[in-house]
Parts: C-alpha cells; sequence; structure tokens
C-alpha cells in the first residue's frame, strides 16, 4: 500500500490525493483498533469460529476478496454487449 | 370519527379519484393530503377488529387488523407518503394515479381476511404497478414491462388456483396458516414465490424496475415484494425450505450486483438479497426469528425507497445511471450524495441505522436454532450487501473519477422525501424501540450489546478494507457497458431462439414436402398422360381379333397347368 499507488483511486483528481491519503490511514487506524477492541472486550460466542479472535474481520475481509474475484470470473461467461436481448 | 369506518385502502383510491379531476395546479393538495388521511383512517381501526361479508354465498374477511397487518399498513401509508412526496414535481397524471392506486392495494392486501379478497388485491397490486414501467414510455421499458406483467399475473392465476383447491378441501377462504401439507398450499406458495422473487422466478425484478420511470421505482420496490413478504409470513411461518430459499437469495444476487453496471438494477439485485435476509426469517419461524423478518422489512422498505430515491435523483438530473457514466456527482448534488450515504449506511447494517437492529435479529436466531452453515450464508452476504449496496453505489455515482457531469441539486421536493427517509433511517436505528413494539411478538433482544456492535463494525470495516485494496490494487473489477447473463436467458434468448428455430425447421420440412407432392403429383400426371391421353397405351382401341387371341391363349395356358 505505498504512496504512489494510492492516488490510483482517482487518478484524474490529484488535488484530492493528500486528503485521500489521510483519510485512508485514518481508516486503517480504525481498523487496527476494531481488532484491538477484541483484545479489550470480551464477545459472547455461539459458533465456535465465533471465538477465534478478529474472526469477524478476517470472514468480512476474505468474503469480500472472494466475492469479488468470483465475480471477476463470472463476467468471463456471462457478460454481454448491452444490445443483446435486442438483435433478435 | 366519520371516515372511521373506512376499508383502510379506500382512502388511496378515493384520493386518485380526485386526483383526476385536480387540475395540474392544485394537484399536491389530494397527493400530499391522502396517505395522511388514509392515516388517520387506519389508526381509527382497533387492533383485533375482523369485518365479515357475504358474498355469493362467500364468506369474506375484507379487513383484519392484527399485530401483523397493522405494522404493514403503517409502513406502506409511510412507504406512500415518502414516494408521493419524491414524485410531486411530475405533470404526468397516469403516474401520480398509479402511484395512489398501488398503495392502495398494497394495504388492501396487507388487511385482507380471505384468500379471495387477497387475490383480487394481488391482481390490482399487479394492474397498477404495471403502469409505473409503462410510464416511462419507450419501446424497451414497454417490453420489459409486459414482462414484469406476465409473471405478476402469472402469480395471480397461482394464487386464485391455490384458493379454489383450498376451498375444496377446507370449505374455508380463511388466510391463516397454509404450510406445505397439501397441493392448494404449493400452488399459494408458488404464488407467493414469485411475487417474493424467489431464485429463478427473480428476473422480472431485475428486469423491469430498473426500466421504471425515476419515481415509479420508489414506489415499486415498497410493495410488491413486501405484500409477498407479508403474505409468506402469514401464511409460512417456521417451513424449513424458506430457510435455504432465503439463504440462497441473500448471497446469489451479490455476484450479479458487484459486475453489474446500471446502477438500480444492482439496488434491484441488493433488494433479492434483502428479502432473502426477511425470507430466511420466516423460515426459521421462532419469535425472534419473525421479529427479525417483520422489522427488517419494515427498514428495508425504507432505506430502499431512500436509496432508489438518491438513485432516481441521479438519473432524473443526469439522464445517466450506469456507473461507467456517473462519478464525481457529489459536487453537484452534494446533498442527494449525503442522503446516499445514510441509505447505504443503513443497507449495511451500521449500529445507529436501521438495518443493524433488524438483521442482527434474524442472523442470532438463525444461530440460536442451530443452523451455523445458514448463519455462515447469512454473514457472508452482510458482507457482500456493505460491498455492493453500501460502498459500490455511493462510490460510483458520486465519488470515484470525475465524470465531468454538472447539473443542479435535486428537485426540494425529492430532497424533502430523501431527507424524510434518512431520518426515518437513523431514527428507528438509534432508537429501535419505536419499532420493536409495533412487531408481533414482544422483543427482549438487545442491539447494541458489546458483541454485536464490535462483530459488526469489524465485518464491516474488513469489507470496506478489501474494497479499498482491490481498487487500490487495480484487481476490482471496472465498471463496463456490458449486461449480465442471469436466468431469464432462458425465456429471452433460449426460448425464443429455439422456437424460432423450430419455426424455421418446420419451414423447411414443409418446403420440401411441398416440392416432393408438387414433383410426385407432376410425375403421375405425366405418367397418366402417357397411359392414359390421346396416344396413351391403355387408350388405344384394340381390334377384336387380337382380343379373341388373347383370350385364346390365357385358357390354353390354364388347361395345360390343370393337366400337369
Amino acid at each position: 500500500m505505498n504512496q504512489h499507488k494510492e492516488t490510483s483511486l482517482n487518478p484524474n483528481d490529484s488535488s484530492h490525493s493528500s486528503r485521500l491519503r489521510w483519510g485512508i490511514g485514518l481508516f486503517f487506524m480504525l481498523c487496527a483498533g476494531l481488532v484491538l477492541a477484541d483484545f479489550i472486550f470480551h464477545r459472547h460466542t455461539i459458533h465456535p469460529w465465533e471465538t477465534l479472535w478478529g474472526f469477524y474481520a478476517l470472514f468480512g475481509f476474505v468474503a469480500c476478496v472472494l466475492l469479488v474475484l468470483i465475480a471477476k470470473v463470472m463476467r468471463l461467461f456471462l457478460m454481454r454487449s448491452e444490445d443483446y436481448y435486442d438483435n433478435r | 370519527m366519520i371516515i372511521a369506518d373506512l376499508h383502510p385502502g379506500l382512502p388511496f383510491f378515493l384520493g386518485a379519484l380526485v386526483v383526476l379531476v385536480t387540475p395540474l395546479r392544485y394537484r399536491w393538495i389530494p397527493l400530499l393530503l391522502t396517505p395522511l388521511l388514509g392515516f388517520i383512517n387506519l389508526m381509527g381501526w382497533e387492533l383485533g377488529t375482523t369485518t365479515e361479508l357475504t358474498f355469493l354465498g362467500f364468506t369474506l374477511n375484507p379487513v383484519r387488523v392484527d399485530r401483523l397487518s397493522y405494522l404493514f399498513g403503517i409502513l406502506f401509508h409511510i412507504a406512500a407518503f415518502l414516494g408521493i412526496l419524491f414524485s410531486l414535481h411530475l405533470k404526468d397524471r397516469m403516474q401520480h394515479i398509479a402511484g395512489l392506486c398501488y398503495a392502495g392495494s398494497a394495504i388492501g392486501a396487507v388487511f385482507a381476511g380471505d384468500l379471495l379478497t387477497l387475490f383480487i388485491f394481488w391482481e390490482l397490486l399487479a394492474l397498477t404497478s404495471s403502469l409505473l414501467i409503462f410510464a416511462r414510455r419507450e419501446p424497451r421499458a414497454f417490453r420489459s414491462g409486459t414482462r414484469y406483467l406476465i409473471f405478476q399475473v402469472g402469480s395471480g392465476v397461482l394464487l386464485l388456483a391455490g384458493t379454489i383447491v383450498y376451498f375444496n378441501d377446507s370449505s374455508s377462504l380463511l388466510f391463516e396458516h397454509i404450510g406445505l401439507t397439501s397441493t392448494a398450499g404449493w400452488l399459494i406458495f408458488l404464488a407467493f414465490g414469485i411475487k417474493s422473487a424467489f431464485p429463478l422466478l427473480h428476473n422480472w425484478l431485475t428486469d423491469a424496475y430498473p426500466e421504471a420511470t425515476p419515481t415509479g421505482t420508489v414506489f415499486l420496490s415498497a410493495f410488491t415484494t413486501k405484500v409477498a413478504v407479508y403474505a409468506l409470513a402469514r401464511g409460512f411461518p417456521g417451513t424449513e425450505l424458506l430457510i435455504y430459499i432465503g439463504v440462497t437469495m441473500t448471497c446469489f444476487p451479490i455476484f450479479y450486483a458487484v459486475i453489474e453496471n446500471d446502477l438500480r438494477r444492482v439496488l434491484a439485485y441488493s433488494m433479492i438479497n434483502q428479502i432473502g435476509f426477511m425470507i430466511c426469517g420466516i423460515g426459521i419461524g421462532t419469535e425472534l426469528a419473525i421479529n427479525g423478518a417483520i422489522s427488517h422489512a419494515f427498514n428495508d422498505v425504507i432505506f430502499k425507497s431512500l436509496l432508489m430515491m438518491t438513485m432516481g435523483a441521479v438519473l432524473f438530473r443526469t439522464g445517466k445511471i450506469n456507473g461507467s457514466d456517473l462519478g464525481g456527482l457529489y459536487k453537484s448534488m452534494p446533498k442527494t450524495a449525503a442522503f446516499c450515504l445514510i441509505g447505504a449506511a443503513s443497507i449495511s447494517a451500521f449500529p445507529l441505522f436501521s438495518g443493524f437492529v433488524s438483521k442482527s435479529m434474524v442472523m442470532a436466531a438463525a444461530l440460536e436454532e442451530g443452523y451455523h452453515w445458514v448463519w455462515i450464508g447469512l454473514l457472508f452476504a452482510s458482507a457482500g450487501v456493505f460491498h455492493h449496496a453500501g460502498i459500490k453505489i455511493p462510490f460510483f455515482a458520486f465519488f470515484s473519477h470525475d465524470a465531468g457531469i454538472r447539473v443542479k441539486e435535486a428537485p426540494t421536493n425529492m430532497l424533502f422525501a430523501m431527507g424524510l427517509a434518512a431520518l426515518l433511517c437513523i431514527g428507528i436505528g438509534s432508537y429501535p424501540w419505536i419499532l420493536y413494539d409495533l412487531l408481533p411478538f414482544p422483543v427482549s433482544y438487545l442491539p447494541f450489546d458489546n458483541t454485536h456492535v464490535i462483530a459488526q463494525l469489524q465485518l464491516l470495516f474488513f469489507s470496506a478494507l478489501a474494497f479499498v485494496w482491490l481498487k487500490l490494487s487495480g484487481i476490482y473489477p471496472p465498471e463496463l457497458r456490458s449486461i449480465n447473463l442471469d436466468f431469464e436467458w432462458v425465456y429471452r434468448k433460449l426460448v425464443p431462439t429455439q422456437f424460432s428455430n423450430l419455426v424455421s425447421a418446420y419451414q423447411r420440412f414443409a418446403e420440401i414436402a411441398h416440392r416432393l407432392w408438387v414433383y410426385s403429383s407432376r410425375r403421375l400426371e405425366v405418367a397418366g398422360r402417357r397411359l392414359h391421353g390421346p396416344d396413351g397405351q391403355l387408350s388405344k382401341t384394340w381390334m377384336t381379333g387380337s382380343m379373341i387371341v388373347i383370350v385364346l391363349l390365357t385358357l390354353s395356358a390354364v388347361l395345360l397347368k390343370n393337366l400337369l
């Protein structure tokens, strides 16, 4: 996550890049803080996986990466041009 | 009160009549008054009232007011008010009237105490809602609306068939718990299933909702599917099959939502995902689960309306709705962008926003009842919904790269409607007991304990982290001008092309058969001419002598044979 890559989030708008960097930095700190909160607060659990430290964080991250990767693969065989149904 | 005896849906139909004859300048008065007067009328009904009516020898219950129907009644009045306020600037009388009648039908359906009354409002829902799609007045929307109407009327036909079988079995039309033990049960289940967009029956929703007018989709997203959710909660609570249907509905649409370009279609897919949570809760059937399902329906109507309104405002101002054409709109439409973020936070179930206080009940119920894999599926869907509805919608419309579109902020009436919906999202999210008090069962669930809040925040923040990482590393799929094949391919492409193949194959066969017929009949004619024509062998006049010779030869041949 180095600095020159961050501008690629907003390539046409370099004036925002420093504010964006700040925002993303703050966001990372919040993420870290939430994982640390697992040390401080006790979560009552029902499912054995829930007892895992930072389970929800890990699950959210993995789930979304999987979601996007699978969706990307789906594009290979499901994507058609916009007028696909129009030309009979 | 004078109007306390009116059927709860009737004020809307009367309102539509008044709007019909009111000139454009004053039309806003009956439009805004209708849901307000309707609400006052509804408040006049006492919980536990059931009206009875004998019609052609059938005992009907046009109005049944219990906790379940009352809650949906209140919800639909709120939704109608939001939709009307949002579409107040329109000069299109047809849309205003269709919207009012549509809301009235939805209210009539949830208060229907018997299956025949339900059927009538069920079909009225189909007809009135389709006008909001046809009102786009484009060939594309017309075709889409026709497909929509076929599905909706088909659902009505199944409901009527189920009602007839049900009446034959039990000689009662009362709409109570039905269950899947009889043919009637299955027919009615399927009718409800079509309207609540069960997997493989879901494409009418993703097909037609994005084709409706910018204001029409706000109405559409509120009523039809939620009436179906209500009907399932009334007729089929605790049906285990619904759990698996529900969890499927939460999971598969989110993949489509990630790669879909039309942002209103993204919301249509996310609607199926949200309905999945409700259906799952109805299937689990415990008090906590039903409460979760119903309260989620309540919240979903409001935050989905809010999101549809923000996208409607974008479409109204820019004429564009594809993620690939939009971006940077927060500069021109900052208020709409802010409302969109509130809607996004609500659908993603951020603590203090409305989705959080209801969705978590369904998930807690799944865990408590030991449906662990279902819970994993719902958790996956929760992370996914944040990804596509919570991040993708606001990001590609209002932020992302600046598409250079400069337009005016949304009209005032739209801003008020969005503001009101946003207020409700935050209000219910921060103080859920106003909603909990309306639920069918007493609520002992505590939404804001450490466990729920930390778990949900971790899930959401790390879903967002995944988005940021995928976006920065360039893995995230770009918005492309495209469509994606879904089950509708079967009836929009496969069957039509196969049918036309079949027709052309038949035509080829018929042509060959015809040629063969012409050829053979011509050959027959030629042969006939040769034998029987003027010079034909068989039309010659023969001499008597040669006849005698032939007879003589034949007879002697017979004689010879007998001798030997």
